[in-house]
């Protein structure tokens, strides 16, 4: 079994009197596709912002293990140091493109960090001083080849608000995998596509998986989670209900109970059988 | 305003404190009022109705207009003609607000955040300048209507005063802020207001006529700016065109500061400012009073980013 | 046509009791001090029925409008407003003085340093997207600085320039610290505050400002240290090239270097817009919270346009104070940071060459109805309205990338978004 990379340990989000996320410990494994599944409210993507940084976490512990070995504590990291240094990227479950820039400045702009380290740099390029010139070509290049990836090359200066649905969800996936991260976190990729662009996201998902970049998704699409994912957390009100492979959840009575909203389990297996 | 020409360094330190109090409320009152018309709209719209200021005193002069009319008419039993200049004034300043809004405002709604800002600048600088043109550009002055008072208490040759113009401005403010909370939580205007506060597409889609609701809510608003402009013009006994600008500023800043969008909120920064105000000009130096309420609101700002009352926008990720 | 006189009569009605009030019965001091009114009823009707026709007019013409067509998202022209009216201008701008008319020079500096300002504020505004409605602290803090170190160490203009420049950038950064994480409405009225703070202290803290009085005696710039006086010693201009001294020379070279410094806000501004860090202010503007999940330092980014910014209304501030020679609080009131804010909104946000448009024409607009006087401001802020009704967007809307693969066309306005601060 492969590593943790990141180990959700006992975390807890309360709203003032709402518990949304209770004590919830899971881990996400290198090279592994991990499924955040549940029925809405649960909780998922509570869990999600709180990984992300754009929560702070009432309870509990985020560790993401790093390549050079040491820890890094992500609970109450500010977001934008997340994906800085512990280089976790997300997806949003409202698109969030900028909208007035073109395909290309949209990744250009994921790629900030590499082209200016820092201000003095960003400053000393106005004069023509530095490396930038390297460096945005670099970023270019780089832009270029998750085009490819995504199939979005010919309309690279098109503004992002004009493309069709399914190419901002994936132009919003290249953009997240411009900054180079070891875990792309994707808010409900799937909704909104048809059976075609879902499998066009499967294999997406599946090749960068198998390119080094752990995946953890949240997922209403139970064809998408089935065929793709190598472990799956249900959550329900806040509670982890279940812990495992996708054939393992499938079989779960308290799963199947939580989606068919019935209270006593042993119904189920009634219906089920 | 007679309450201010005791020497404030001569008398007992209770007595003085008291004083400022007694000051800073009725300036703090005059404040909600005005503060009251643009947490509304804020709430609303979400817009900065820069244009409020100038509304007051616009309402302050047409309460100018009124007093001096009924005077040339022979009209002198002051209940009755503050009544009726209150009703000339908040009636006449109601339709400057739904103008404003119908003119400048509403055919900006939904677009670009910035639009109706400059629209509003505009308008301000407008009513500003169209007061200037049409009544003067000299400071305009009214004799003392509701004179004298009571003493409360002296204390080493202090006395501490409250004045009948004092009472009057606390008691219509607070029937004022009664009747408009009735508004706000019994009528079905009000249930309007705060639907539209709440989602606006979905209130209209429900039949509710949006654009009527928000026009209401100007015209409450400028109504109630009135009432502080003439309540302003007894009170200081002297306005001129720009009592607008500044009234407006430290309005507003009582109403982000009592976190905008709250009514309660807008009242109690209103308070804040006023007595402020009052407790700087008392004890440290008039000059800078209004440098003090200003740096009041960007601390408050700094620390709590929505007001003391204010809901914390939790924005959907 | 019925409906549109019943529409056309209750605007009459309501433009009755606006004006009626106000207008018609205007308040007169007496001798003695005594109020009395002067009433004027055919002023109040003239309104009433130009109101009245007007509305008829508006109304009518509405209803038989033809349905105006969505402009396309993307225009992939050669001809834009920026490479036609952009050269044109600069031409004429370079030119303008060579005119030798005093006064058509003095309204160019003018419009020059509004022009100048404007690019300054458009970095904040127009391509970071945060609400700043106090750049005239800035501007003040740059004129106060240039002034009492010459004052103070006798240090000429162009030693004292790039200080103010930095002055005016660290007090931005100092106020923007604190704040810059506030949402745009709140962030808006924090400025302002801060514009009011500065002219309140300008004015009453008179050891070091002169108060209400100001300072004056401020010294002039040279050109390579050869004065502009109207004497002709070998030390100053007129002597140095052998002509006639004449105050046009002095007004001339003043105006170039303003000129000089507008264009080096344009210059650091475009090239900024196409390197990360402007592509950041922009990304700001579009979506703070995708900027923080792609690692953007927000706050610094901020800070910077901020900061940036502040510099160069404190360029602005130290031109401001020696072309005078006399600076005083009352220069630095809050309508000057809504002009410079309506120039920018005016112009277009993020468009340079909308900005200059737009400070020429409202500046220049504001030289031409000086005669009017009273009415002046009036017309202004009635035009500032209407302008905003009719073209919300700014005189030229849209933008070009930063950066292309191919043909790079330019977007549209309907596609961005203005930002929230």
């Amino acid at each position: 079994m492969a590593e943790a990379l990141l180990s959700v340990d006992k975390l807890t989000m309360r709203f003032g009197g709402l518990l949304a996320v209770n004590a919830v410990s899971f881990d996400v494994r290198a090279g592994d596709i991990t499924a955040l599944i549940g029925p809405n409210g649960a909780g998922k993507t509570t869990v999600f912002n709180c990984i992300t940084g754009f929560y702070k976490p009432t309870g509990g512990r985020i560790i993401m293990r790093q390549p050079e070995g040491g820890e890094l504590e992500l609970a109450g990291m500010p977001g934008f140091l997340i994906n800085q240094r512990a280089k976790v990227a997300r997806t949003f479950q409202n698109i969030r493109l900028f909208a007035g820039m073109t395909v290309l400045e949209n990744l250009m702009v994921a790629q900030h960090n590499t082209v200016m380290p820092n201000v003095a740099r960003g400053l000393m390029a106005v004069f023509g001083l530095g490396n930038f010139r390297q460096l945005e070509e670099a970023a270019i290049e780089k832009a270029r080849h998750w085009l490819d990836r995504v199939g979005l090359t010919e309309r690279a200066d098109e503004p992002a608000g004009s493309l069709p649905y399914g190419a901002q969800r994936r132009l919003e996936i290249a953009r997240a995998m411009c900054t180079d991260p070891r875990i792309l976190c994707l808010d409900e990729p799937a909704a909104g596509l048809n059976p075609r662009e879902s499998d066009e996201l499967s294999a997406l998902l599946m090749s960068i998986r198998d390119d080094g970049c752990a995946v953890l998704l949240i997922e209403h699409d139970m064809g998408v989670v089935m065929r793709i994912s190598d472990h799956v957390i249900v959550l329900d009100h806040g509670v982890e209900l279940a812990d495992g492979t996708p054939t393992e959840i499938k079989a779960n009575k308290h799963v199947i109970a939580a989606y068919l909203g019935e209270e006593d389990p042993e119904d189920i297996v009634e219906i089920v059988a | 305003m007679f309450v201010t020409t005791q020497n404030p360094h001569t008398g007992g330190s209770l007595a003085y404190a008291l004083q400022q109090l007694i000051n800073g409320i009725t300036l703090g009152m005059i404040y909600g009022l005005i503060a009251v018309g643009y947490t509304m709209v804020y709430g609303i719209i979400g817009m900065i109705n820069f244009a409020h200021g100038d509304v007051f005193m616009i309402g302050a002069f047409l309460s100018l207009i009124a007093l001096t009319g009924l005077g040339m008419l022979g009209i002198t039993y002051v209940p009755l003609a503050l009544f009726l200049t209150l009703l000339f004034a908040a009636g006449i300043a109601a339709l400057y607000g739904w103008t404003i809004e119908r003119i400048a405002y509403r055919p900006l709604r939904g677009s670009f955040r910035l639009a109706p800002l400059i629209s509003a600048i505009g308008m301000s600088i407008a009513l500003q300048n169209f007061a200037q043109v049409a009544q003067g550009a000299r400071d305009k002055n009214l004799p003392e209507l509701i004179p004298g008072g009571f003493k409360i208490f002296e204390e080493n040759g202090f006395v501490v005063q409250l004045s009948w113009m004092q009472i009057v401005i606390t008691v219509v403010t607070v029937a004022l802020l009664g009747l408009f909370t009735w508004l706000v939580t019994k009528t079905s205007l009000g249930r309007a207001m705060r639907a539209c506060e709440q989602d606006m597409k979905m209130t209209s889609l429900l039949g509710i006529d949006v654009n009527r609701t928000i026009g209401l809510t100007f015209v409450i608003g400028a109504a109630l700016a009135a009432v502080a402009g003439l309540l302003f013009l007894l009170y200081y006994g002297s306005i001129n065109f720009y009592i607008g600008f500044n009234a407006g500023v430290k309005a507003f800043t009582a109403a982000v500061l009592g976190g905008v969008g709250s009514l309660p909120g807008a009242v109690i920064g209103g308070l804040a400012i006023g007595l402020i105000e009052a407790f700087w000009s008392g004890y440290a130096s008039v000059e800078y009073k209004d440098v003090a309420a200003f740096s009041v609101l960007i601390v408050v700002l700094i620390f709590m980013p929505t007001g003391l009352l204010g809901r914390a926008d939790v924005e959907k990720v | 046509m019925s409906k549109a006189l019943k529409d056309a009569g209750i605007s009459a009605l309501i433009a009755l009791g606006i004006f009626g009030a106000m207008v018609g019965l205007p308040t007169v001091v007496g001798p003695g001090g005594k109020l009395s009114l002067d009433p004027q009823p055919w002023t109040v009707a003239i309104i009433v029925a130009v109101v009245f026709f007007g509305r008829l007019g508006i109304v009518l013409w509405q209803a038989n409008r033809k349905p105006r067509v969505k402009a396309k998202s993307t225009t992939h022209s050669k001809y834009t407003v920026a490479n036609v009216a952009g050269p044109l201008l600069l031409a004429v701008a370079v030119v303008l003085p060579m005119a030798g008319d005093r006064y058509l020079i003095d309204i160019g500096i003018l419009v020059m340093t509004y022009v100048m300002l404007g690019w300054g504020l458009n970095i904040v505004v127009g391509l970071a997207g945060l609400l700043d409605l106090g750049y005239v602290a800035f501007y003040a803090v740059g004129a106060y600085s240039y002034a009492l170190l010459a004052q103070t160490f006798g240090l000429g203009f162009w030693t004292c320039l790039p200080l103010a420049g930095l002055l005016a950038a660290f007090w931005g950064m100092l106020l923007g610290f604190p704040v810059l994480r506030l949402r745009g409405d709140y962030l808006a009225i924090v400025t302002l505050a801060f514009g009011e703070i500065i002219r309140v202290v300008l004015l009453n803290w008179t050891q070091l400002t002169g108060g209400p009085n100001g300072i004056s005696g401020i010294p002039r710039p040279t050109l390579f240290g050869l004065k502009f006086t109207l004497g002709d010693g070998p030390d100053t201009f007129a002597g140095f090239f052998h002509l006639t001294p004449s105050i046009t020379y002095r007004v001339a070279f003043l105006y170039y270097v303003i000129f000089g410094l507008a264009l080096l806000t344009n210059w650091v501004s475009n090239r900024l817009r196409r390197l990360p860090l402007g592509r950041a202010w922009e990304a700001l503007r579009e979506d703070e919270i995708a900027c923080r999940a792609l690692g953007i330092n927000v706050t610094t980014t901020k800070l910077t346009a901020f900061a940036i910014g502040a510099g160069f209304g404190g360029f602005a501030g130290a031109f401001f104070a020696t072309r005078q020679a006399f600076i005083s609080p009352e220069s630095f009131t809050f309508i000057e940071s809504a002009i410079v804010l309506a120039v920018v909104v005016l112009g277009g946000l993020g468009s340079q060459i909308g900005v200059a448009l737009a400070a020429i024409v409202m500046i220049g607009g504001g030289e031409v109805f000086r005669d009017f006087n009273e009415y002046r401001m009036l017309i202004f802020g009635v035009a500032l309205v209407v302008v905003m009704v009719v073209r919300p967007r700014g005189l030229v809307s849209g933008r070009t990338p930063s950066v292309s693969l191919g043909r790079g066309g330019h977007i549209a306005a309907d596609m961005m978004s203005e930002g929230h601060g």
